[in-house]
């Protein structure tokens, strides 16, 4: 029984000629045997059943991110039994992905996430076909993905692809499932969708760069991105499989510390959106054209640029640090990360005053870290941007601030490979 | 009335993501509202809250759970007992 329903599996694309030879006389459906067995426990839902599956096991869904968030929306979607899974996502597993970003394993570390999220999915549901694209995603190759599927997923982490994939899906009239998380913090959406907004109705103007967190920066509980993922996942079968109301002209906000779920009523499409108004401004026809990292002032990568703002008369390597401890030369090392930061790993002997207490109290802390108005500050922080911040604030202020160019990333490479990076 | 921070906001607000604040009239405007929270609440890095007289973009305002350009944009009514919600957009994943 068992064996003949795994030799049923592989054969058995719904509605094809094979599925009619293997039907079986006792249904009148498209699913056969091993997939009555397989998807029981959805198919004995009522609101789902067999005309949910058939619905399903048909289309075609894309996740665009394979990180936290794709991670639980993906594994859901491949058990559940989608027809045809799209994962887009450009980058290699790291490390410090592994505690939220599920489907990667240690193993996986190095090689491309849409590869490793492919396997983990097959791994889960051999029947199912997947399209990889591990290019990425940009306005060169976004409508011609698109257009392969019939519902997207957006599970990326950052501002201008949430712009470029809900642009995409207006203009190939796809459904955008859009999720978010941050800290303790997730938010959940369905754009596009009959007479609901797109991202772009509800955030014609960008936010200013500084309000833009990433995970990196910011930090995220696994867990969250899981949850949120997870929902993803469902809204995605709900408008692939027209099950239930799906989550549209609505927010889901979820308070991971509070423990509470939000359901808030958006607006309805507006009229003059740039994007999906009634005289749309961005069209196929330009779409191609469209800069959206300058748009957002915000970069599609992960990748920090360093910015060198402190003259190099005021600054000083790593390795020049080192020398000047190990030579006892007087000095003072201020750390200007936050707390929290500061707990996970500093250089011995340095003093801790995060940048934003300076900024809103310079000449007092002045005092308490100074006798001697010479005596050198080296100011140090994560990458060496906030250091920089924190030395003029001081030099205005009359302190021989100097910058550590580079910060502790630099001194793990320059100096000590062993210091804990984070 | 309820004024809630959340999605980092509450950053600005000292961590607090709940404040009660009464009103002097029976009812006030969300824009009067944010004058007040500028005033009163905000004691840093207001860019990160405000733009003009209205909140900054990827900012959304919730009055009792709606959306506020349902309810009349800044110049929805506010009343007693009322909650407004402050929400900043999340990009992370």
């Amino acid at each position: 029984m068992l064996e003949q329903k795994l030799a049923d599996r592989d054969r058995v694309p719904v509605r094809s000629a094979a599925a009619e030879d293997l039907r079986s006389a006792y249904t009148t459906h498209g699913l056969n045997s091993y997939q009555v067995c397989r998807y029981s426990r959805q198919l004995l839902v009522p609101a789902f059943g067999i005309a949910g599956q058939e619905k399903l096991l048909s289309s075609s869904i894309l996740v665009i991110g394979c990180g936290g968030l794709g991670s639980s929306a993906a594994l859901y979607l491949a058990a559940a039994g989608v027809g045809v899974l799209g994962l887009v996502d450009r980058d290699t597993v790291e490390l410090n992905n592994l505690h939220r970003q599920i489907i990667h394993s240690e193993e996986a570390i190095g090689t491309s996430k849409v590869r490793s999220a492919a396997t983990s999915c097959r791994r889960i549901n051999s029947s199912l076909s997947i399209l990889e694209f591990p290019n990425g995603f940009s306005a060169d190759n976004a409508l011609e993905i698109v257009r392969k599927f019939d519902v997207v997923v957006d599970a990326t982490d950052n501002l201008p692809s949430r712009y470029l994939i809900s642009d995409a899906c207006v203009v190939a009239r796809k459904p955008l499932v859009s999720g978010a998380a941050l800290g303790l913090d997730g938010q959940l959406t369905v754009y596009n969708h009959k007479n609901g907004p797109c991202y772009r109705c509800l955030f014609p103007v960008p936010p200013p760069q500084s309000a833009c967190q990433r995970c990196s920066d910011s930090g995220v509980l696994g867990v969250v991105p899981g949850i949120i993922g997870s929902l993803e996942a469902l809204e995605a079968i709900k408008l692939a499989s027209g099950t239930g109301e799906p989550l549209s002209s609505r927010m889901l906000i979820f308070d991971a510390s509070l423990g509470r779920f939000q359901n808030i009523k958006l607006r309805a499409k507006n009229p003059s959106c740039v994007a999906c108004g009634d005289n749309p401004e961005i069209t196929e026809a330009n779409f191609h054209n469209m800069n959206y990292e300058a748009f957002t002032g915000v970069a599609m990568t992960d990748e920090v640029i360093r910015k060198q703002v402190v003259s190099l008369s005021n600054s000083l390597s790593c390795l020049e640090l080192r020398k000047r401890i190990e030579e006892k030369v007087p000095h003072v090392l201020l750390d200007v990360r936050d707390e929290h930061q500061y707990a996970i790993s500093a250089l011995p002997q340095s003093t801790n005053i995060p940048l934003s207490q300076l900024q809103k109290n310079s000449q007092e802390l002045r005092d308490i870290i100074l006798d001697d108005e010479k005596m050198p500050v080296f100011v140090i922080c994560r990458r060496g941007n906030s250091s920089q911040e924190a030395v003029e604030l001081l030099r205005n202020s009359g302190v021989n601030a100097l910058d550590v160019t580079g910060g502790l990333e630099a001194w793990s490479r320059e100096v000590d490979s062993k210091f804990p990076l984070y | 009335m309820w004024a809630h921070s959340r999605g980092g906001l509450e950053l600005l607000f000292g961590s607090v993501k709940c404040h009660e604040v009464d009103l002097d009239s029976n009812e006030i405007t969300v824009e009067k509202l944010l004058v007040w929270i500028r005033e009163n609440l905000l004691k840093e890095r207001q860019e990160m809250f405000l733009k003009g007289k209205s909140v900054r973009p990827g900012v959304l305002v919730l009055i009792n759970d709606y959306d506020w350009e349902l309810m009349g944009h800044l110049e929805a009514p506010i009343k007693d007992k009322d909650s407004v919600v402050f929400i900043s957009t999340l990009h992370g994943g």
